[in-house]
């Protein structure tokens, strides 16, 4: 058993895979963590730093946006707040995927603003980031709406994502960020 | 006034806002999941700074990392040095970056872009 997990990660190139409820905290285990892996590989500088960024704005993605999944266990209304990260090397890659619900009303909204960056060229990207940095006021939450656009420049890559319906009130949104390892 | 000195830690950046002896350096790691509640003393400390500033006071701002949340706080603080720069005082902002993180040499030159005071970017 213990083996086959072993094995699948390694095939499948993962370093880590969290399943649960997503903190503050357990954020910056993971950024210490994968910090230290990144150092002890000893990988290039330059590449460290855009998966450390790319990390970053991942997982604080997930941490404010993450809608509150209701589900009753033994008729009783509790809040589920687990999401999916996981952080995998492959050959050309390092890629960050992140899965989490959202409330299916949001989806419309989130699938057209991964859209809009994807159809961005590296130029528009950098002319995008600009003016939201300008005109957009912080939610509530601290954001900017400046994650998606920075975790695309960075990355260097198209985002791949995915909404998975769930529920007629949820959906299973996952997001793929790829940095290329030279 | 009396300075502001914040120590760093791994999410947030070491802050010496000093005008006694003309040092205002934000410097290290800034990615704090509540950006602004750590910022909020800063631009507090620097309205209060604006309203008697030195003869000549140079930001240095030298950033290893630092999250989108984050940029959305520093360019509220530009914004602050700005407008001491067009009420007459000499303020400069420096951004240091390393020689070879072209990331955050690029996101100097967004900033740059968008602000109206002297704005010079800094290899080390």
């Amino acid at each position: 058993m213990t083996y086959s997990y072993y094995k699948n990660m390694q095939v499948n190139n993962i370093i880590f895979v969290y399943q649960g409820e997503v903190t503050a905290e357990l954020v910056s285990s993971i950024l210490h963590m994968m910090e230290n892996k990144l150092d002890g590989d000893g990988e290039d500088k330059k590449i460290k730093k855009k998966v450390f960024n790319v990390m970053v704005e991942c997982l604080q993605n997930v941490y404010h946006h993450l809608d509150t999944l209701e589900v009753s266990v033994d008729d009783t209304e509790v809040n589920d707040r687990t999401a999916l990260l996981m952080i995998g090397k492959e050959e050309k890659d390092y890629y960050v995927i992140t899965g989490n619900h959202v409330l299916n009303e949001r989806v419309a909204a989130l699938r057209s603003r991964l859209e809009k960056v994807n159809s961005c060229d590296k130029n528009e990207l950098k002319n995008l980031y600009q003016s939201i940095l300008n005109d957009g006021e912080l939610s509530e939450k601290g954001t900017a709406g400046l994650g998606m656009i920075d975790i695309a420049r960075k990355s260097g890559q198209k985002l791949g994502y995915d909404f998975h319906p769930v529920s007629d009130k949820y959906s299973f949104f996952s997001l793929e960020a790829k940095i290329a390892r030279y | 006034m009396r300075s502001l000195i914040i120590e760093p830690t791994a999410k947030t950046p070491k802050v010496i806002m000093n005008s006694d002896i003309n040092v205002f350096e934000i410097v290290g790691r800034s990615i704090p999941e509540d950006s602004v509640g750590f910022y909020r003393k800063v631009l507090d400390w620097v309205d209060e700074y604006a309203k008697n500033p030195n003869a000549h006071t140079n930001f240095k701002f030298q950033l290893e990392y630092f999250n989108t949340s984050s940029s959305k706080c520093l360019l509220d603080l530009f914004r602050k040095l700005e407008k001491m720069y067009k009420n007459g005082h000499d303020v400069v902002i420096t951004w240091h970056y390393d020689a070879d993180d072209e990331d955050m040499e690029e996101t100097g030159e967004d900033y740059k872009a968008l602000l109206e005071v002297p704005f010079e970017l800094v290899s080390i």
